[in-house]
């Protein structure tokens, strides 16, 4: 496009008062750049103004310098217009006061002592955005070559059920491969359920029947049993899979990455690029690389993962000290459901029926927590088969839980009551202690933690309340033909589940596309389950949608940008495919990246970790914020007896740019000899511009952005943990030039610490202040 | 491109209520495509998590996703703002409803900047209810720093009005109208989700656990005030009769829940939120005890049980089972002591602290008001029942149940493809 450029300056909110507006003015102007001032930008008239100039002018690319990006967003949106909005409210003049920041008087300027840094601030920023609007285009939707609405669900069970029938119901096609012969998952396997609904007492018989029923009905829904996913390739909108039956070997079998340790040859030398590849075949030999497209391959536009869980399998003698696996009769909450699901309850040892039965909720020995993996679902279980045995034995069957804290959350609290009012139902709050053979019957020994003794209690059955496995836990199942390898990331973090590190977005997932629902989320009911199926398929529906529009989905929800590459000077370092934290980058044999871009977040992680700098975004680029980094006026002794320092602060526009604004509303002060730059994300930050700024005399740098770690706080999950990485080796750098390392420097912030930020860039400050300015300074 | 049609529907959305559920299905929606309103009662967006300091278990600040909801919202020309407003009358049917929306005044038209200047002028206070009441704002305000959209309002309860106009004075923007009136406006919509959230028991109801009586018992609620940076107290956590650093508190669970004279059935969320609440004591006052009274921790799920296990580790952190009975105040110290049971030794124990902390649970907002609509189901509770197979409206996060964040925020995604359903059907 034709660039028209205009600068639009207001005065209003204290900023007229504060600043030489027509020094300010002479920043453009001396560009040869239309500049106007009003003192009510943001009102009816001030629009008016701007807008009278796209029409009549044909002006397009727009500086605002007033208030914050964040405030008079809808104000200032000119369809068809690059707009930047300079920040000279809440991070100018409302955070450093006249009273602090004094004016210079007619004698003092130009005397070599003095200097208005109030000023130089306002105008440097301005010259940053000017320079921005300059280095940047306006984004085009990415179009995928080919596209689908349809979905893939994988799991037959009443999350996949509950998803595929919901989507369809929203109009979307949808395929479910289950890998057994057929549907109904563990949920066809039991005798009765827990309610699904109001007012949440009693049993219901299972409600799966009913829904395999509707799914096998519906139009929209191909059902493919005996069948699970080899490999899915590609991308959201145009997902490539390769299914096949259980057991079976193909080709199209996903290949897995090759493991650290055999990219290493004896010594501990990293192999090359080609050596690895070559090992990475072998590795897989029989299966075909990730970059090999199935040609028979089915399409899908998203994919739904509801391979649910499997009943806990203690390992070797873990639960022997309660019996299991000594004593045939004391058996899993699982085996249980299965003596039940065929008919009266009968002790396994011998087929007496089991007429007393008691139920162990957690490990004991001292521990209050129920076992692994149980959630609030082993609580209820308990109650729910306690009612078993009262069923089947109306006149003496009895029913003791002993339990240290039962876990019946929210409206459940109605069932545990309702169950509460059978007769041969007991329940105790006890750790218990052993579990032995005695005669005929089983004795389990307690200490009743509610009246401080021990309890004994007979039964002729024992079942231990284990916890649901998550699939996920045991194979990646999605086998994602990535780079990165074919499963989720670092799901160890949640013991295997597929959940969602971020509170208040469940649906949030690393493999763009790929939703997760049910039990291979979090131990559920199956009334969670069922609600939990619809997110999901929402999630799937929207992200769908979204690439349909060439948008990226959450959290740069609307986004129309994408990475673009400048392949030429691909040096195939790979670290874009390795650090991108979606896995959107494949590369090939010789290491070149492939993008996916529908996979892409676009927060520029890989643009951040590019030693090349080929990577952009039409509005966000290497380029864009390094020619911001140079417009910061960097004074020196030529200008000044004591020239003001100059720091670089580049700043996650997620959580630390909004904290850095509410403290310029709540007027809080800080050092006047910052820069601020926001970027994307911590991850897109490329270590040239740290460079750059140094290179150009600025004394110190730092990044100011989420929190890492295991519960972090980064919405793109990886960025500023990568960066502080980056950052660590750049320290290294500096001190090859002779620079101290301490000159650069990365901050954790929170969103509600906005109170901390003066202090923290103050200190920093000061910090550099004591080290001296950059030597390299003036050259 | 291959040939593909458009998405299978469109429409309209109403969402009622702007709180975190609401936010939630309103953004889903129309991140889809669809066009959706957002109708707020409160000046502000955000609801519940608005006034939490942190979210269990990851101790994060909510403003954090609120944030980035804002920023969604204000990226998303697909989706309405009305705050201050109020569904008066619903008409029609599924796929096509009439709703009358009320939009009280805020006295502060598009034209303010937030900048201050009126609420340096303006002389009369009022309780924030925002923080519960625990300090004062001025009759204009803004009822908190992160408060979207960014505008200020005037509580005309308290303003004095035209005889006083300071603030119409110190505005350089005409940005205060005090004639601004209420006007109703109708939309047509296809589908209705209904997130109008919860309210915190009433506290003063339960007569032996003393709130209202003595000074130094608080609510949970309050707690997330006190601690929060932007709260009555910086995020100081002091206990209101004499603004001391508490050496010792106790939080007493199951206030109100889990009791038939009260709510009968459990919150779901308040046994984190007294973990949670533990944590923020624990890091401001090194030596302070907590004393947690309960019936049964409930910590479900992978992620609470190793929070729970973490509070167990502190050593200043004493679980103690047994549900307490009655509540006393030292009238010289303002201590309160609190009586239990202890459900492990039977005893009766008796435990001083300088300030008691109440679990109250959650209550819907529909308990007592029901909504202007024939065509929603209450449970006994007041909680919204869903009915799928007639489909057009759904009650959506603790409008429907208890639950924490997380769970609200799945079941309000999910309510967002019932809606969406709702016009495909059509």
């Amino acid at each position: 496009m034709d660039k028209k450029y205009s600068v639009y300056i207001c005065t209003g909110c204290g900023i007229g008062d504060a600043l030489d507006i027509k020094g300010l003015c002479g920043v453009p102007e001396e560009e040869g750049v239309s500049v106007k001032t009003h003192s009510f930008l943001c009102g009816k008239e001030g629009v008016e103004v701007i807008k009278k100039d796209i029409a009549d002018e044909g002006i397009n690319t727009i500086v605002i310098a007033g208030c914050s990006r964040r405030v008079n967003y809808d104000v200032f949106k000119f369809d068809g217009c690059i707009v930047d909005r300079v920040n000279l409210r809440e991070q100018v003049v409302w955070s450093h006061p006249r009273s602090k920041y004094p004016v210079v008087t007619e004698e003092q300027k130009d005397d070599g002592i003095h200097f208005d840094s109030l000023q130089m601030m306002a105008e440097d920023y301005l010259k940053m955005g000017m320079v921005k609007v300059e280095k940047i285009d306006l984004p085009e939707p990415y179009q995928i070559e080919t596209f689908t609405r349809k979905i893939l669900v994988i799991g037959g069970g009443v999350a996949g059920i509950s998803a595929a029938l919901d989507a369809a119901k929203a109009g979307y096609e949808v395929t479910i491969v289950e890998k057994e012969a057929s549907l109904g998952g563990y949920a066809a396997k039991l005798r009765e359920q827990l309610p699904v609904a109001n007012p949440y007492d009693g049993l219901i018989p299972p409600i799966i029947e009913e829904k395999i029923k509707e799914a096998e009905a519906n139009s929209s829904i191909t059902i493919k049993t005996k069948t699970m996913v080899a490999r899915i390739a590609g991308q959201p909108g145009e997902f490539v899979v390769t299914l096949k039956t259980p057991g079976e070997k193909i080709e199209f079998d996903v290949p897995f990455p090759l493991p650290e340790e055999l990219k290493v040859d004896e010594s501990g030398k990293e192999f090359d690029v080609e050596k690895q590849f070559e090992l990475y075949q072998e590795y897989n030999k029989g299966k075909l690389d990730i970059l090999q497209i199935d040609p028979n391959g089915e399409k899908f536009g998203a994919v739904i993962l509801a391979a649910g869980w499997r009943p806990y399998t203690p390992e070797g003698d873990e639960l022997g000290y309660l019996g299991l696996g000594k004593i045939a009769d004391v058996v899993t909450n699982h085996q249980f459901e299965q003596i039940a699901a065929k008919g009266k309850i009968v002790r396994p040892s011998d087929g007496k029926e089991a007429k007393s039965v008691v139920f162990i909720q957690g490990p004991g020995k001292g521990d209050d927590s129920d076992f692994d993996f149980t959630g609030s679902v082993t609580s209820l279980v308990a109650l729910k088969q306690a009612k078993y045995v009262c069923d089947d034995y109306p006149e003496d069957g009895k029913a003791q839980i002993i339990y240290q804290h039962m876990r019946t959350p929210g409206l459940w609290e109605n069932f545990y009551k309702s169950i509460q009012q059978e007769d041969g139902i007991f329940l105790t709050k006890g750790d218990v202690v052993s579990v032995a053979q005695s005669g005929a019957m089983i004795a389990v020994e307690a200490d009743n933690t509610l009246l401080g003794e021990k309890i004994q209690l007979n039964a002729d059955m024992v079942v231990l309340a284990t916890g649901m496995v998550p699939a996920t836990a045991d194979d990646p199942v999605v086998n994602l033909a990535y780079r990165q390898g074919p499963g989720f990331r670092e799901i160890d973090l949640f013991d295997g589940y597929c959940d969602s590190n971020f509170i208040c977005f469940p649906y949030e997932t690393q493999r763009t596309g790929i939703y997760a629902a049910g039990g291979v989320r979090r131990s559920m009911t199956i009334e969670e389950t069922v609600e939990d199926a619809v997110g999901a398929a929402l999630k799937a529906i929207q992200c769908i949608e979204s690439v349909y529009r060439g948008v990226s989905v959450h959290p740069r929800s609307g986004d129309m940008t994408f990475p673009d590459f400048f392949f030429q000077r691909c040096t195939q370092c790979k670290r874009c495919t390795e650090e991108c934290p979606f896995g959107a980058l494949d590369d090939d044999e010789k290491g070149t990246p492939k993008p996916n871009p529908t996979r892409c977040r676009r927060c520029g992680t890989c643009m951040g970790a590019c030693p090349e700098r080929i990577i952009g975004f039409a509005d966000y680029n290497v380029d864009s914020i390094g020619s911001m980094v140079k417009a910061i006026g960097v004074p020196s002794e030529d200008d000044y007896e004591e020239p003001p320092f100059r720091i670089l602060g580049l700043v996650c526009e997620n959580d630390a740019l909004p904290a850095l604004d509410i403290a310029g509303m709540n007027r809080l002060s800080y050092s006047s000899q910052v820069r601020f730059i926001p970027v994307r994300c911590l991850g897109s930050v490329n270590v040239i511009w740290i460079k750059d700024a140094l290179a150009q005399g600025m004394d110190g740098a730092f990044l100011l952005g989420c929190k890492h770690g295991d519960d972090y706080q980064c919405h793109f999950v990886k960025g500023s943990e990568l960066a502080s990485i980056r950052m660590e080796k750049i320290g290294d750098a500096l001190e090859a030039l002779a620079l101290e390392k301490e000159r650069v420097t990365q901050f954790d912030i929170a969103i509600d610490e906005y109170d901390k930020l003066p202090e923290l860039i103050d200190n920093f400050v000061k910090m550099i202040v004591e080290l001296g300015p950059n030597p390299f300074k003036g050259f | 491109m291959t040939e593909e049609k458009a998405a299978p529907a469109s429409g309209s959305i109403l969402v009622v209520g702007g709180g975190i559920s609401g936010l939630t299905t309103a953004l889903e929606a129309a991140e889809v495509g669809y066009e959706v309103f957002i109708v707020e009662k409160n000046p502000y967006l955000g609801g519940r998590v608005a006034q939490l300091n942190q979210y269990f278990p990851k101790l994060c600040p909510p403003s954090c996703g609120l944030e980035i909801n804002f920023r969604r919202i204000k990226d998303n020309p697909r989706i309405k703002v009305f705050t201050l407003a109020e569904v008066e009358k619903v008409d029609g049917t599924a796929g096509s409803y009439n709703v009358s929306i009320k939009l009280n005044p805020r006295f502060v038209n598009e034209n303010c900047v937030a900048c201050d200047d009126c609420v340096e002028v303006c002389p009369v206070d009022r309780n924030n209810e925002f923080n519960f009441n625990m300090d004062k704002t001025k009759a204009i305000y803004r009822p908190n720093e992160m408060s979207f959209p960014m505008r200020y309002v005037i509580d005309s309860s308290v303003c004095k009005g035209e005889e006083c106009g300071k603030c119409i004075e110190a505005c350089k923007y005409s940005a205060i109208d005090l004639n601004m009136a209420a006007k109703t406006i109708n939309l047509t919509v296809g589908a209705i989700v209904w997130a109008t959230g919860w309210v915190p028991y009433d506290a003063t109801k339960i007569d032996n656990l003393g709130f209202g009586k003595y000074d130094n018992i608080v609510t949970n609620m309050m707690m997330e005030r006190l601690a929060a940076p932007n709260g009555p107290t910086k995020g100081k956590i002091l206990r209101p009769s004499d603004n001391k650093e508490p050496e010792s508190i106790a939080f007493v669970q199951c206030a109100g829940s889990r009791d038939e004279n009260h709510l009968p059935y459990c919150s779901y969320i308040c046994c984190m939120a007294s973990l949670k609440q533990a944590t923020y004591v624990r890091e401001r006052f090194a030596d302070a005890k907590i004393y947690i009274f309960y019936i049964d921790i409930r910590t479900p799920g992978q992620r609470y049980e190793k929070f729970y296990k973490k509070i167990k580790e502190d050593e200043n952190i004493f679980l103690i089972k047994g549900k307490v009975a009655e509540v006393s105040e030292d009238p010289g110290s303002k201590n309160i002591t609190v009586v239990a049971e202890n459900a492990v030794t039977g005893e009766k124990i008796k435990q001083e602290v300088d300030m008691v902390v109440l679990a109250t649970g959650m209550q819907p907002a529909t308990a007592d008001t029901k909504l202007p609509t024939e065509d929603l189901q209450y449970s006994e509770d007041g909680f919204i029942v869903n009915d799928f197979d007639k489909g057009g409206m759904f009650a959506a996060g603790c409008a429907n149940k208890p639950a924490d964040v997380v769970t609200s925020n799945q079941n309000a995604t999910g309510m967002a493809l019932k809606a969406i359903q709702t016009m495909v059907k059509r």
